[in-house]
């Protein structure tokens, strides 16, 4: 019994043995993953989760030419370039969706493909020496941030990432609450909040605005790719559960908060990057929603037919 | 094989190659583009890794480190198997189909990161699994090379053979289900062939520019044609003129490593923006002059209507009017009525008598009487057949007067027995007579 005992706590605490840098790992995870799962639940809630996507690979030229101006890869002027370019890329699908024939999906593919390759040919061409490379553009390496420059807070030695990643997590979280309202009447009925006398577009831009930082912030954690799983399976996991807002927003943070303490088991047992990590054990805990989910789940469906086949079964029923 | 005789230099497999992938993914494209499923080719695209990675694991076990058959055909169950995924989600939840995509797209990538990494002691060259994700040209071996001209080949006969059903399908798949095409086995076979095209090109353009690959030669393409067998040509065309230039810039710029897709994207890119600009129907230049066009017609419709009506009650039509009255009788203000005027006189549409008094031309007769014909045909129309009172009319008739077009007005003049009158009893001019 106690060697069961001793085995779960050394397995527990595997991610955390050594210096400071699991926790790290988890915190800067989390403080990635939760703005994620709550703007999440807006762009799901707007069927627009592929603008999510269009989003975190456009943010790449804005942050490839931000980086070749300063230089740094820490600088906050990263975050206005990425921001800018994740602005130009839902402005270009408008315009080409609205300018020409081409439908909306067509055009969210063409827009951030282009400036996706343009972020490429621009790495390619002037930064083939520095820290900007393209495994880290796919998948991200959360493991870099210790290398950073670190800040002594409360004792500890936090490196520079993790600390404007929060940053950027709390204002995000804080535009949410204060405009909760507003997101949540505009994504569920346009019309009406134009007929109190707010553009919708407004609220649009703004979301666009907020999300293209987060998404940004992410990139360095989790590439370009994953930050889609950030933003969409919680939300998912958690839409299949409840029919409120609230509820959904609590759900889906629990879930990044999960999913990102997981991923450190997963990341020390089978040598995988933390980014993709996440994502298996996100992926793992929407199957989880998919079969149990109070409202969607197939299981209690199933169960239900089940039970109403049995008892109407009296033979064909004729119509 | 033919390949190996011809003894072919890096730069010519790439063309090649190239050029075989820009001509299927033009071909596939069509049909995304025109089926609306734009971001299903991107969410294959990146699906199919874990299938990638375990095609290289499969081939490695096998003492075969890249069989690219043995890596094709893994790749595509499992893009075939996450579409499946896909289908289920949308069918048993409530989440609609972007959800469902951004989740599955995402989640398989997530895992075949995770396979790539943590089944790295199964693979003999995990190297060549890069080129998967980023796209390289210069990885592309002689057995890739045959591969890939087998399979476009197969590929691009099979779409051509089975061109029609897929067509009827995309557009109309109830049309085509009554019309006894089995669609759910078309639709199968297009999907497995979408994925084998992108599975195939994977290695040349990398995961996410794949989808610039099938969707902006085609998106190019739409902008140019309305027939769907244009488009394909057209779609073809771009796709290999993207393929060969892009991979042909990359090749020759060798200061820098510039990316094959990255190459290939751009060039596709440009050729859509400059068409976006410049196509002869659908394009932005063009609708812009078509507009300025339309408006400019309608502005001079309109004077000439109002002179009309002024010279209508005298029973001459070509007597004369002063601009006092023109200005009055459109309220307008003095310099403006002038400027209106003055273009008028270029059209020589109107002719001055002296300094005040005009009078149109025998040309602008005819198309001051064509327009108050077609109001007041309209207007009698919408009284006796469409059932409007007659003071309901007038606004609607101001808006079609400009857009009817001799045939019509013939089919109109037929329906309402040669009429002489509006329902206001004003009498309906007959621009042909005078």
């Amino acid at each position: 019994m106690d060697t069961v005992l001793l085995q779960l706590d050394a397995f527990l605490s595997r991610p955390f043995q050594g210096d400071d840098s699991g926790l790290w790992y988890v915190l800067m995870a989390f403080s990635v993953a939760l703005p994620c799962s709550l703007l999440g639940c807006f762009l799901l809630l707007r069927r627009m989760a592929l603008v999510g996507d269009a989003i975190s690979h456009s943010v790449l030229p804005g942050i490839v030419i931000a980086y070749l101006i300063v230089k740094d890869l820490s600088s906050p002027w990263l975050l206005f370039g990425a921001g800018a370019t994740g602005m130009l890329v839902t402005v270009l699908i408008e315009m080409i969706h609205s300018k020409t024939r081409v439908k909306q999906d067509a055009a969210i593919g063409i827009s951030f493909t282009t400036l996706f390759a343009l972020g490429i040919l621009l790495v390619s061409l002037f930064t083939r020496n520095d820290h900007i490379d393209a495994d880290c553009i796919i998948s991200g390496e959360l493991t870099h941030i210790i290398y950073y420059e670190a800040l002594e807070l409360f004792g500890k030695e936090v490196p520079m990432p993790l600390i404007t990643s929060t940053i950027v997590a709390i204002g995000a979280i804080g535009a949410i609450i204060v405009f909760y309202r507003l997101l949540m009447l505009s994504s569920f009925d346009a019309g009406l909040t134009a007929s109190f006398g707010i553009n919708p577009k407004v609220v649009h831009y703004l979301l666009m605005a907020v999300l293209s930082l987060v998404v940004v912030t992410s990139f360095r954690a989790v590439g370009a790719i994953l930050v889609i799983a950030l933003l969409i399976i919680p939300a998912a996991s958690a839409y299949l559960c409840t029919h409120r807002l609230k509820t959904m927003l609590l759900l889906s943070g629990i879930h990044s908060a999960i999913s990102s303490l997981a991923a450190m088991y997963i990341y020390v047992n089978f040598e995988c990057s933390i980014a993709s990590a996440m994502v298996v054990a996100g992926l793992l805990l929407f199957i989880v929603a998919w079969l149990f989910g109070p409202v969607d789940g197939l299981v209690w469906k199933w169960k239900r037919r089940y039970f109403r086949s049995e008892s109407y079964d009296y033979g064909e029923v004729d119509h | 094989m033919i390949i190996d005789t011809l003894a072919l230099t890096l730069i010519h497999k790439a063309l090649l190659a190239s050029a075989l992938l820009g001509l299927m993914c033009g071909v596939l494209g069509t049909f995304v583009v025109v089926r609306r499923i734009s971001l299903v080719g991107d969410a294959i695209s990146h699906a199919v890794l874990p299938g990638v990675v375990l095609g290289f694991v499969i081939s490695s076990q096998l003492g075969d480190p890249r069989n690219p058959w043995i890596i094709f055909g893994s790749a595509t169950i499992v893009g075939l198997i996450s579409m499946i995924v896909v289908r289920q989600i949308i069918a048993t939840t409530r989440l609609k189909a972007d959800a469902a995509l951004g989740i599955v797209l995402s989640g398989f990538f997530g895992i075949g990161l995770f396979m790539k990494r943590s089944m790295l002691d199964l693979m003999d060259s995990a190297g060549g699994l890069d080129s998967f994700l980023f796209g390289n040209m210069a990885t592309i071996s002689e057995t890739d090379l045959q591969a890939v001209v087998i399979v476009g080949v197969v590929l691009t006969t099979l779409v051509l053979l089975l061109m029609r059903p897929f067509i009827l399908v995309s557009f109309d798949s109830l049309f085509a289900e009554t019309l006894g095409y089995p669609v759910k086995l078309l639709n199968l076979v297009f999907y497995t062939l979408l994925t084998i095209t992108i599975v195939v090109s994977l290695q040349a353009v990398g995961v996410v520019l794949v989808s610039a690959m099938l969707i902006i030669p085609a998106a190019t393409a739409y902008l140019l044609t309305d027939r769907k067998i244009h488009m394909m040509l057209l779609s073809m065309f771009f796709g290999a003129g993207a393929g060969v230039s892009g991979s042909f810039i990359s090749a020759s710029v060798s200061s820098a490593n510039i990316a094959n897709g990255a190459a290939m994207t751009l060039v596709a890119a440009s050729f859509f923006f400059i068409t976006c600009l410049l196509a002869p129907r659908h394009g932005i230049v063009a609708k812009w002059l078509k507009s300025k066009r339309q408006r400019h017609k309608v502005t001079t419709e309109n004077a000439l209507k109002a002179i009309y009506k002024l010279v209508e009650p005298t029973g001459d039509p070509r007597s004369a009017i002063t601009i006092n009255d023109y200005q009055t009788e459109r309220r307008l203000e003095t310099a403006e009525a002038k400027l209106q005027l003055k273009a008028l006189k270029q059209q020589q549409h109107i002719e001055y008598l002296d300094k005040q008094q005009l009078t149109l031309t025998p040309d602008g007769l005819k198309v001051a009487q064509t327009v108050v014909r077609n109001h007041r045909l309209w207007e009698l129309y919408l009284t006796s057949q469409a059932n409007y009172q007659a003071d309901h009319v007038h606004d609607d008739a101001e808006l079609i007067e400009h857009l009817l077009d001799e045939e019509t007005v013939r089919q109109l003049e037929a329906e309402l027995n040669f009429p002489t009158t509006d329902p206001h009893g004003m009498p309906i001019p007959r621009p042909e007579a005078s």
